[in-house]
């Protein structure tokens, strides 16, 4: 297997072949980077990432190989590669936000995921595109451009982590970070094929996430396969005094779950209100499909109903604005971002602002902060907010007495396969009616993991299956999931990646100055 | 609950400090009503007897020993500034002059 290849298999393939010696990370971290060059830039290509950090992931790289061959114990994942969300700070490389109001901000400090990342020696390849301070489910709001999902052109890789999730699916990266305020990793993942986890409120510490809705964010990890996310889940969790929220129970089990191999006289329940009318015919038989291949694995199935969560979506996009509103009131053109003066008059701070916040943030933040201030207006609080906050208590109950009677819940991830860029910008309504399956578990701080459930009919594109778990019960996602995905795979062959068509690798830049390099030489190898 | 009309909307962008285009704020009052009519629902779900949740996980206040922690130097704190001067934030007037 040449390292070429390698790029397609697991983060957990590569780390034993790390560990092993049979491949350096500079090899490994090398190949990423040439791939990233051959499938990214372009007027087609796929636009996963906003910045590549070639020199400081080589720099690591070439760290581990060193430490490893002095005979130094090393993390498990140590020297295999990862992507990190744009929404997350990083020392060393910029963090935009997918927003132009930080175009080439340089964060002063990393966030505790990317601490952690650094002390696993993991190299980290750079920053994935989302949609404007996370806020979509396309990557069409980005302010630098949609990306593609690889497995058609054409098509939107879902938001807002649109970016770490194509970045997985195209072979660019084996790991990626998310974050997940009402779907932003699972959407994603059901819709590029990949898998991604949000897990339980505070399991994962957020500082260092610029926050969107602090009471709904949440980051978690995006991989090809239920054991990397696990894996992943281990090295960023865990109690961090630096976020008030951050839970106290230790990230350790998980992978152990993913390993454990079987679900025999687990109860899972089928949500009632999450599939059926409004739902895909080609997501609708893939999922029957996955309940009989669990059902055959000695699971017993059993319908459950939720009967508020048909207020989720509408409770959400009062809750979110509302704190997304009061989060964005730091971008202020004074503290950091850019700064716009207004065409004429005088120049108060008040109308610098002004003219910062309407030339540095896009249509779908305006009109995330005018609704989230319309919510918390007085005589509007208690009809909006407050109802949306008792609709969460009602969520949480509906939660309660389905994990009374079950281990774990199932749905689709998201009701469509991917639809076409451009067909839903213009309409927010229809935008928001993606994540109509993946809001509930933000709005209980429960966790919720996505795997690929094979190719809808009609159109060949991939579904998502999404599991939940009781709060602080993560490893029953990974458990169950798991197992869901090697019967999966043994129906199909081989990983569901394998069925996606290969994307044209050419050189990012000019042929002529490019003789030699890397990027011209995976160019070749391709040919 | 009473729609949302293009007067309310000019007032919240000027309360969240976005300065709208008379073609911005015709649009954006259209796309706002859609949207708020489609929670509307929600003020009927709950009956005064439910209580609000503010936060998913119930936790009680984090408390720490008050001693200084790590923080940013007042240099790095001033890295990102559009403007700044003697270590200091530069903001533009604060008051209009009259």
């Amino acid at each position: 297997m040449t390292v070429h290849e390698l790029i397609r298999s697991s983060a957990a393939d590569m780390a034993a072949k790390l560990a092993a010696g049979d491949i350096t990370s500079v090899e490994l971290v090398q190949a990423h980077l040439d791939r990233i060059a051959a499938v990214d830039g372009g007027e087609r290509g796929v636009n996963a990432f906003l910045h590549v950090n070639a020199e400081e992931a080589l720099a690591v790289a070439a760290d581990v190989d060193a430490r490893r061959a002095a005979g130094e114990e090393l993390h498990e994942l140590a020297g295999v590669p990862i992507a990190v969300k744009d929404l997350i700070v990083t020392k060393g490389q910029p963090t935009t936000a997918g927003s132009k109001i930080l175009e080439g901000w340089m964060s002063p400090y990393d966030a505790t995921v990317v601490k952690k990342l650094r002390a696993a020696r993991m190299p980290i390849l750079g920053k994935t595109n989302l949609d404007e301070f996370a806020m979509g489910s396309s990557t069409e709001h980005s302010a630098y451009g949609p990306t593609r999902n690889p497995w058609d052109l054409d098509r939107i890789p879902g938001g807002s982590g649109g970016g770490s999730a194509a970045a997985v699916a195209a072979f660019e990266a084996p790991l990626a970070l998310g974050t997940d305020t009402g779907g932003s990793i699972r959407q994603p993942g059901a819709v590029t094929g990949t898998v991604g986890v949000k897990p339980t409120y505070g399991a994962v510490s957020r500082y260092g996430a610029i926050a969107m809705a602090s009471s709904l964010d949440q980051i978690g990890p995006v991989s090809r396969t239920v054991l990397d996310s696990a894996l992943l889940q281990e090295v960023i969790g865990g109690h961090d005094p630096q976020d008030s929220t951050s839970l106290t129970d230790p990230s350790t089990g998980l992978a152990d779950a993913a390993r454990l191999g079987n679900v025999a006289g687990m109860k899972i329940g089928i949500i009632k209100e999450l599939h059926g009318e409004g739902y895909q015919a080609g997501v609708e038989n893939r999922f029957n499909e996955s309940l009989e291949l669990l059902r055959g694995a000695g699971a017993e199935i059993v319908e459950v109903s939720c009967p508020n969560f048909g207020y989720a979506l509408g409770a959400y996009y009062l809750i979110m604005p509302s704190e997304a509103s009061s989060n964005l009131a730091k971008f202020d053109g004074v503290r950091f971002g850019m700064r716009a003066l207004p065409a004429e008059g005088p120049l108060t701070i008040e109308r610098v602002m002004a003219a910062t916040r309407a030339a540095g943030f896009g249509d779908e933040v305006k009109r995330r902060i005018i609704l989230g201030t319309y919510a918390l207006s007085a005589g509007y609080y208690d009809a909006y907010y407050g109802s949306a906050q008792k609709v969460r208590t009602l969520i949480q109950r509906d939660f309660a007495a389905a994990f009374e009677q079950v281990d774990v819940l199932i749905s689709p991830t998201a009701p469509t396969t991917a639809f076409k860029l451009g067909e839903k910008l213009n309409d927010p309504l229809a935008m928001y009616l993606n994540d109509v399956a993946t809001i509930p578990a933000n709005m209980a701080g429960v966790p919720g993991l996505t795997l690929p459930g094979g190719l809808a009919d009609e159109d060949g594109l991939p579904v998502g299956i999404q599991l939940l778990a009781p709060a602080r019960e993560d490893a029953r996602l990974y458990r169950v999931g798991a197992v869901l995905e090697s019967l999966l795979e043994a129906q199909w062959g081989g990983p569901i990646l394998d069925r996606a068509p290969s994307l044209a690798e050419t050189p990012a830049v000019e042929p002529v100055e490019t003789q030699g390099t890397a990027a011209t030489a995976a160019a070749k190898e391709a040919n | 609950m009473a729609a949302i009309n293009r007067g309310q909307v000019a007032h919240l962008a000027q309360l969240a400090h976005i300065e709208m285009s008379d073609d911005e704020l015709d649009r954006m009052a259209k796309e706002l009503a859609v949207i708020v009519d489609s929670v509307k629902s929600v003020s009927e779900a709950a009956g005064a007897d439910v209580p609000a949740t503010s936060h998913p996980i119930p936790l009680t206040n984090v408390m720490r020993e008050d001693v200084v922690g790590h923080v940013l130097t007042a240099e790095e704190a001033l890295s990102g500034a559009p403007d700044s001067a003697d270590g200091r934030f530069k903001v533009p007037a604060i008051l209009e002059e009259s």
